[in-house]
Order: C-alpha cells, then structure tokens, then sequence
C-alpha cells in the first residue's frame, strides 16, 4: 500500500484521494460490491484448476483453455438439446463443459504421470491450442452464418440462459463457484480421498510405498481442476455471452493463478481472495473515470499488493522482490 | 447494503475489510455529485486509447466533445467483451452520471451494451458498429458507422499510381465482411488506374497480434510489394515495419503519419467527431437519438490522411478527382460486372450497390485481384 502511494505521488496523484477511489470502486457502495462479486465469479473457478493439481503437488497454468473449450463444448451443447426444457439443457451445458474442461487439463496430467512431461509447460502451451482449435471451430464449422462481422456458435437461447441470484444483480456463477470451492474444501480436508492426494502431492514416494495409486489420483485432481474451469466457460457462456465467441478468450484462466497462489491452494481461501482481485479490477474503472489515470495503474496496485504478500511468505530476499514490484 | 450481511457471514476476511470500511467512512465516497446540468457522458475503450488505431480514432473524437459546453467525459480503456463492459457501463451511470455511453467496440453490443441498455431505459447508448436493428433492438441504443471502403479505395489510387513492383501487401485481421470490403476497395482503387496491381493478402487470425503483424509485414515486403496497408486494430507496428523496411505504406483507423515520415503515402480515418457531436447535441436538447446513423466521405464520417511527401503529384491528382465524385454522392464503388479471384462473377453487368446496400455487409469474396482466400 505505502509503495503504490509512493508510485501514485510520483505520478502527480493524491495517494489519499486514490485509495479512497479504490475503495469507493471496490466495496464502497452495494453497487460497488455486486460489481466486485460479478467479476469475482469466474475467478473463482478458475482459480480451482490452479489449487486442486496444487494439492497434489503439481502446478498447473493451463486454465485458459479449459475454460474456452469448456464454454464451447457448453454453447454447442445448449444449442443441439435447446428444445429440451430450460433445467436439462442447462444441466446438459455444465457436464460437457466440466467434461471438456477436465479431460483437457486431465491430458495434461496424464502426460506428466505416464510420460513425464512438465505440466506447467505442458498445460501452457495445450492452451494454445485450445485457442487454435476454439478460433477454428467457431470460425469455421461451427459457426451460425447469421454472425456476420462476430463469429459465433448459434445462440442457445434465452430461456436457456442463467438468470441472476436472487436480490442481487451479479449472476449464478458466483454461486456455483462458491459451492465448488467448500465442496472441494471438503474434498481435500475432510476425506480420506483429499487426504490420499495430499499424501500423493507432499511425497509420491512415500504414498507409492503406502499402497496408493498416485497416477490416478493426481489425473483425477486435474480432471477436478479443469472440470471446475470447463464449468467457468460453461457460465461465461450461458450467462453472459449466449454463445461461444472470441470474447470467451479473457484471461479468465491466467487471472486464477494469481488468486490461487495467493490463497496457498486453500480451495475455501479462494473465494475471499477472488472478492478481493474482483474488487481491485472493479475500482480499476473509477480511476481511470475519475482522475484520468490510465489502466495500468491498477496492474500496479495489484503487482505490488501480491509480491508483497507473496514476498512475506518469503523471510530473505525481500529487498530484490520489492526492488521487482517497483518496477512492474 | 443488505446483501453485504450474507457474504460477511461467510467469510473473515471480509469482515475485517467491511469493519476498515466502516471506519473509513469518508465524504466523497458517494457518487460524486456532478452538477446536474452537465451532460455525462461515458466513452468506452476496447484498447488503450492512444494505440494508433481503432481506440485512438475514437479517443480523438471524444477529446472533441470534451470542449463542448455543458459536457463532461468520462472514460476507460481496455474493457474486456465480458461482464467487464457491462459492469462498467452500470458503474458509469450509477457512480458516474452518465447519461450518454459510446460503448467503441464492436464486440460490446450483443449481448452487453442490449441488456445494460434494458436495465437503464433513460440512457442512451450509441455503438460504434451498425448493427441497431429497427424493431429488434430498444430505442435507446443505437449505432453509428462510417464507409471506410471509400477511403480504401482512394488509398488503393494512390497506391497503384504509386508502386513500381505492382504489387500490393494488406494484413487483415479476420475474413469478416467489413474487412473483406475493405480488402476488395483498395485493391479495385489500385486496379482502377493500373489493371496489371494484384494485392498480396495475409490474415493474422485476430484484432491485435502484433508479432504476426511485423512478420506478415515482413514476409510481404520479402515478396516484393513495396506498398503494404492494412486492417488490424492498431496498425502501429506494420508501419513501423514498412518504413524500416523503405517501401510505403497506406494507414488506417487514425493517422499513423508519424510513424512512417518517408513512406506514408495517405490513410484511411474514421471521422468519428460527426456521430458522437449529433448525438452529443441530441441527448443535450433531449431529442429522441438516432438510433442509425450511417454515413461516408459525403457526410464527414470517414476522411483521407493528408498526403505524405512520398506520394506523386499525379496520384494525388487522381485520388482527388475519385474524392470529388465520392463526395457529391451517389458514387458506387461496388457495381458491376465483378469478377471475384476465382472467376466466379458476385455482381452482375448493369447492377450497382450504393454504399447503403445491406448486400454489401455479407460480403464473402475477394475480387478479382487478390492474392489470397478466405
């Protein structure tokens, strides 16, 4: 907070009257938080595909492209049950989402166990060619010719769509996200399946020599991983969009790592951390509305704050972190 | 803040930032009280706003209608085709004011700018576009849109008069009927005045690659075309690359003069200060908005980059008669009989479509000319 205010004043600001915006943007008002919490959603689950592989000791930062694939897979399946009732077609969207989703990061994971490939580069890179693969489909056989100059999926329709929560004006997504991540905490902490892949995660060895079967165990933490950002395109897409188009590429899945990192892969940890990045980009706007200040100025705010926090995670070599957050 | 109660319970983190709040209840965290007289208004930006391009053409404009009396702006830059946009329309009008929102991207309209446009019957909405339907979409939306073709085409005379190699280079960014028509106009212009031009054509696959861009720039120039335009968001980095390289080049969405002192020959612009001022002095005298406003050179929406020093006497000469025509109406540069690269004829001898023509907007081929396919 104090080095922001120090960039701030550098840049001719009032760091007080920045804060205060930052705030007023971000939690000031019940308008600033339905704000906050609709662009919390996504990361919520996004952020799982980060944290669940996390438990099992792996590191994965390929969520990008399970959400992508996932929303497509979502948005072509809404569209060929569309006649079905509202609730089915819904349903039907989040499984092949989460199916799609899973199988892609699942790929992932199963590389690393049989073929001892590095899943960070492995999942990084299968992101681009989810994008490839996503850009050609919608631009190409799956797109509904009806979309002229925006390339898309045919609309799934509005009765299909996912409404609002109930009093508020910030979509399901939150809600299913929030549900994701305690089922997932209690998944993790309180059963003995969590407790395998956390034994799987801290020494493979030693859960080889207990009996456990690591393989299937870290393929099915990322098959849960990506399941859980398959369903984040799967939302994107029938409560936001309609249908898949490039728009769905946002960096939903790249934004989670930074908030799984800075929940330490606790899956309950993420949904206050993702309210909190929410809150950051939501009162991004109100800097640039009210004082000018161009968009980076929150990527600044944001870099700062996590190095920090990240960096008091580490006792040493915190001057050089700082020294990095300065410049970011 | 009713709905604060449920999340707090949830979760401590929360409650420790709600209780830091509550302390820090400052005057001035209320929508700021902007005089009530004052027209707000909201421009939002897909890109940075000074990217050379498609955001600056806008951005340009609305440092125009910043100095009207009785006019405040507000703007943002970089909104994602997301909830984001929608998020910061709502945030505009409920922390804002804003009364008047040119929401610039194209992506922005379907789904987002028509639901926030439902929720906010009062404000207006003007995208950038044209895709406003009559009887589909709410009265107060609505978009403007410029023929840019017409400025392609008098780049594609300046263009043909100007290259010895008689090839041509146009980076695109996607095989949509916007750029498509693009495409086809400067090479017809190109074509107009010398029959033997073909364009080389090269799809990056997206708005803004700039990597692809310089190597598409690159491999272009290595082919021989000595004079490369485009359709990207932000020409930037192709022009650069044109006048590093020493051929020239043609701008589009703003002028990119700057970048390129030797080799820019002449551009194609958005004129945007036309639609957002009639829709500026709409929403100020509170007539009901124009939900469709179209318009090319004639009307002021588009204009031509001012003459580099690299383009000849009689290139200029001859775009000008081409402008005169245009700009006395009723020109068309689509009529035909048209051939497009397959040989396949898509207009007819003895038929013509006026710039207005919706058959213009689904424009799926590439004339006769063009190096390249869909």
């Amino acid at each position: 907070m104090l080095l922001f205010g120090v960039f701030v004043a550098a840049v001719g600001k009032d760091p007080l009257e920045v804060y205060q915006l930052i705030y007023a943007g971000g939690f000031g008002s019940g308008f600033a938080w339905q704000n906050t919490l609709s662009r919390a959603a996504p990361l919520i689950l996004t952020a799982l595909c980060v944290a669940l592989p996390a438990q099992a000791g792996t590191m994965v930062i390929g969520a990008e492209g399970a959400v992508v694939l996932g929303g497509l897979a979502a948005a072509v399946t809404g569209y060929a049950v569309g006649d079905a009732s509202p609730l089915v077609v819904k349903l039907a969207m989040a499984a092949a989402g989460m199916l799609i989703g899973g199988l892609w990061i699942a790929a992932a994971g199963a590389l690393r166990q049989y073929r001892g490939v590095n899943e960070t580069i492995s999942s990084l890179l299968l992101t681009y060619i989810a994008i490839a693969l996503f850009n050609h489909l919608v631009e190409g056989p799956l797109r509904d010719p009806a979309s002229l100059n925006k390339p898309s999926t045919p609309p799934i329709g509005s009765a299909n769509m996912l409404g609002a929560l109930p009093g508020l004006d910030v979509h399901w997504g939150l809600g299913l996200g929030a549900i994701f991540c305690i089922a997932t905490y209690v998944l993790i902490y309180h059963t003995t399946w969590g407790f395998a892949i956390r034994v799987a995660g801290g020494n493979a060895r030693a859960a080889r020599l207990v009996g456990l079967s690591v393989d299937r165990l870290v393929i099915a933490a990322f098959f849960l991983g990506g399941a859980a950002a398959g369903l984040a395109g799967m939302i994107e897409v029938a409560a936001v969009h309609g249908s898949a188009n490039a728009s769905l590429i946002a960096g939903y899945g790249y934004a989670g790592i930074l908030v799984a990192f800075i929940a330490r892969h606790n899956p309950l940890a993420i949904l206050p951390v993702a309210v909190l990045v929410g809150g950051i980009s939501a009162s991004g706007g109100m800097l640039q509305r009210r004082l000018d200040m161009p968009d980076a100025t929150v990527l600044v705010f944001q870099g700062l704050a996590f190095l920090t926090i990240l960096a008091s995670e580490a006792l040493y070599g915190r001057l050089k972190l700082f020294g990095h957050g300065a410049r970011a | 803040m009713a709905d604060d109660s449920r999340i707090e319970g949830r979760r401590r983190v929360l409650r420790a930032a709600l209780a830091t709040g509550a302390l820090a209840t400052i005057p001035g965290l209320i929508p700021r009280a902007l005089a009530q007289s004052k027209l707000v208004i909201g421009v939002i930006y897909v890109g940075p706003k000074d990217d050379y391009g498609y955001n600056q053409a806008q951005a340009q404009a609305a440092a125009v209608i910043r100095k009207m009396p009785g006019v405040t702006v507000i703007e943002q830059e970089k909104v994602a085709e997301t909830m984001d946009v929608q998020k910061v329309m709502a945030s505009m009008i409920e922390q804002d004011g804003a009364t008047l929102i040119f929401p610039t991207s194209f992506g922005y309209f379907d789904p987002h700018v028509l639901r926030v446009a439902e929720k906010y019957p009062k404000v207006r909405f003007a995208h950038c576009g044209g895709l406003w339907t009559k009887g589909k979409h709410p009265a107060n939306t609505g978009s403007y849109f410029g023929y840019i073709d017409e400025c392609q085409y008098l780049d594609g005379v300046v263009a043909g008069m100007t290259s010895k190699t008689k090839k041509l280079g146009f980076i695109a960014a996607k095989p949509i009927p916007q750029v498509l028509r693009n495409i086809n106009a400067f090479t017809m212009g190109a074509r107009s005045v010398d029959p033997s031009v073909t364009t080389r054509l090269i799809f990056t696959g997206d708005w803004s690659l700039p990597v692809k861009e310089a190597e598409a720039a690159n491999t272009l120039i290595d082919q021989g075309v000595d004079v490369v335009t485009c359709h990207v968001d932000s020409p930037k980095v192709i022009v650069e690359a044109a006048e590093r390289r020493g051929v020239y080049v043609c701008g589009y969405h703003a002028s990119q003069a700057t970048l390129a002192p030797k080799g820019y020959l002449t551009g194609a612009e958005w004129n945007w200060v036309t639609p957002y001022t009639e829709h500026v002095k709409a929403a100020q005298s509170g007539q009901p908005m124009n939900n469709f406003l179209r318009g090319g050179l004639k009307e002021g929406f588009v204009k031509t980059s001012p003459y580099g020093k690299s383009s000849s006497e009689a290139a200029r000469k001859k775009a000008d008669a081409v402008k005169g025509e245009m700009t006395k109406g009723g020109y068309a540069i689509f009529k035909g009989p048209l051939k497009d690269n397959t040989g396949k004829t898509v207009i007819a001898t003895g038929s013509a479509h006026q710039q207005t023509d919706p058959v213009l907007e689904q424009m799926n081929y590439l004339v006769d000319g063009v190096i390249g396919k869909i």
